[in-house]
């Protein structure tokens, strides 16, 4: 369990950005602990910790935007230095979700694309396609300021 | 294009993040204890005899092993034959630590924990329920214990117990000797049987 632990958290965070990325990982390991014991032996556990966080991050989503949303600026605080992945999350976080999605669980989680298809939801091809622009896009918005 | 390749473009989000991870693990024990979701909790010790690794379920301490038992092995096993949610809880242990702490620190010859015995079964179970009659500092020769626990002639059967006794040092194992004064088997390693028994003989 603990050895996914970073896989896990690492696709959270390029799926939702750094700040709902935690309660997104306890909402799936969690949730993976209540039902450990109904996974089939031999099974994935890494993709199968991936498809929960994978549904657990459509949760996460939803309930963000039933929040109201601050309308008002907060009083400015004294703001820390960027953290070093905020520039790629924002890169990230400009992709349409399925590309977003594919990237994080065919790059970050190492899942074949049969696999990624099977959690998204769309087919293989489909999901190479989005993997792929998804990084050519990355490689154009943020690779060309990590590049400098 | 830039020469950017696909792990260097995502080396952004870094591969582990400790301080996030210990964090939202320590989140988690206490989320999974309230809902009744941590059936096996672990921690690792240092001791003399090397780093131990202890783990409890809800009825009490179920294992205590041996660095070169592998502890990684140790916890699949205990995944597969007790249950699959196990995880890093040193709180939960805290008590266990402190006496074995006590114990090589020459300021405790007893253990009063509470203990799961259901890694050991059958006659192996009978053989670790004698084990604390050899008090501290004592010794006993398998022959001896076979008979205590009612069967003279299961010397082999005892020696075998004691190899596979899921909690070394609390359940004294070490204690149990050959006849002929050899110190006989440990799973800790002879060594570590010595210095146990150097240990309790200060």
């Amino acid at each position: 369990m603990a050895e996914h632990g970073a896989v896990v958290l690492r696709v959270c965070r390029a799926v939702l950005g750094p700040a709902d990325a935690d309660d997104a990982w306890s909402e799936t390991f969690l949730a993976a602990l209540r039902a450990y014991p109904e996974l089939p032996e031999g099974a994935n556990v890494e993709a199968w910790l991936v498809t929960i966080a994978h549904r657990k991050a459509i949760d996460e989503v939803r309930a963000t935007r039933r929040r109201p949303t601050p309308t008002e600026e907060l009083p400015e605080q004294p703001t820390e230095p960027a953290a070093p992945d905020a520039e790629l999350w924002a890169a990230l976080a400009a992709l349409p979700t399925v590309q977003r999605q594919a990237v994080a669980y065919h790059y970050l989680a190492g899942l074949p694309y049969a696999q990624v298809a099977g959690i998204v939801g769309n087919n293989e091809t489909a999901a190479r396609r989005a993997a792929a622009d998804g990084m050519k896009k990355l490689r154009t918005v943020y690779g060309k300021e990590a590049d400098q | 294009m830039t020469g950017l390749g696909d792990a260097e473009l995502l080396a952004g989000l870094p591969v582990t993040d400790e301080p996030a991870l210990a964090r939202l693990h320590a989140r988690l024990v206490g989320a999974a204890q309230a809902e009744g979701l941590l059936d096996v909790a672990y921690r690792t010790i240092d001791s003399p005899v090397g780093s131990l690794l202890l783990a409890a379920t809800e009825q009490g301490l179920v294992r205590v092993a041996f660095a070169r038992e592998d502890h990684d092995q140790v916890l699949g096993r205990l995944a597969e034959r007790i249950s699959p949610r196990v995880l890093h809880a040193p709180a939960r242990l805290d008590a266990v630590a402190r006496e074995i702490d006590e114990y090589f620190d020459h300021r405790r010859d007893l253990f009063d924990l509470p203990l799961d015995f259901r890694l050991a079964t059958g006659f192996r179970r009978e053989v670790l329920a004698h084990l604390p009659e050899i008090g501290y500092g004592h010794t006993a020769s398998y022959a001896v214990v076979a008979a205590a626990a009612g069967s003279p002639k299961a010397v082999r059967a005892v020696g075998t117990a004691c190899a596979t006794n899921p909690l070394p040092i609390v359940v004294p194992c070490h204690r149990v000797v050959r006849s002929d004064g050899g110190i006989g088997q440990y799973l800790g390693g002879v060594d570590a049987k010595r210095a146990l028994l150097t240990l309790e003989a200060r």
